[in-house]
């Protein structure tokens, strides 16, 4: 369905920049009139994108994140967190759940299983070198 | 970090976010705590927490590592419903008590 509104916001992949994104995207999402808990739900796997992009796309290098979001007249929200960062070799292994490449880092491994519980549906597409995109799908009816 | 100490229990309030960001000062702060040896048990009240993502699964497994190699417990308590459902997904509910109230 075509756009109704869309916004798009790029950032450097720096850990306080977390915060500001989940909640930049959740104040977006409000135009949709969302229950308090959907709004949770989409700050939650917003975060767990933006996140992901920064500590593992990224690790000790510096780089851009961008943050896409956009509804169509249904209400269907689309966010789309890309980054030019390493890539995943095995994406279906990487959203397994518990499995991290970081666990000395205490990551729990949960944050793709978090953003498929919490949205409607989550799309990975990556290429090793190239970068990651993570899209995040959420219908908000409306009330 | 708002804390007391009874007996060999350590109970620590969790205010505003726990995201990636946050985590680092706050396992620097309660493994701090936590490095008294009599401290058997943590209990993390999370009753003035905000938010918390994936993030605080690491944090919350890491410290019980921590107290179950020296023969002690981690509990939660306060959870709000996002919260709990996170949890939940982690199976976090099979090592660690969630008290009510
Ligand atoms: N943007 C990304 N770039 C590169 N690797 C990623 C990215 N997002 C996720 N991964 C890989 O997928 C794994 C699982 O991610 P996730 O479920 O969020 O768990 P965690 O972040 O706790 O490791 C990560 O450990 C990492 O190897
Ligand atoms: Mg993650």
């Amino acid at each position: 369905m075509e756009q109704k509104n869309a916004m798009t916001l790029e950032f450097l992949s720096l850990p306080e920049n977390e915060g500001f994104a989940r909640v930049a995207v959740s104040a977006f999402a409000v135009q949709l009139n969302p229950t308090l808990e959907t709004l949770t739900d989409i700050k939650t796997a917003v975060s767990e994108a933006v996140t992901n992009a920064i500590v593992h796309g990224y690790r000790e290098e510096t780089g851009i994140v961008k943050v896409e979001a956009s509804y169509d007249h249904s209400g269907k929200l689309t966010v789309t967190v890309s980054d030019t960062g390493c890539g995943i070799p095995d994406i279906a292994r990487a959203m397994t759940p518990f499995f991290t490449t970081q666990p000395e880092k205490e990551r729990s491994g949960m944050g793709f299983a978090v953003m498929q519980t919490f949205m409607d549906d989550v799309q990975v597409t990556s290429q090793p070198g190239c970068g990651t995109n993570v899209t995040l799908v959420k219908t908000i009816a409306a009330e | 970090m708002r804390f007391e100490k009874h007996r060999d229990t350590l109970t620590v309030h969790l205010e505003g976010e726990l995201d990636h960001c946050c985590a680092q000062s706050i396992r620097r702060e309660m493994d701090r705590l936590l490095e008294e040896p009599q401290i058997r048990r943590l209990v993390i009240d999370m009753g003035d927490m905000s938010f918390m993502d994936s993030s605080g699964i690491g944090v919350i497994l890491g410290r019980y590592r921590l107290l179950a190699s020296r023969g002690g417990s981690v509990a939660v308590r306060n959870m709000n419903r996002q919260v709990a459902r996170i949890f939940q997904l982690s199976g976090m509910g099979q090592i660690i008590e969630v008290m009510q109230g």
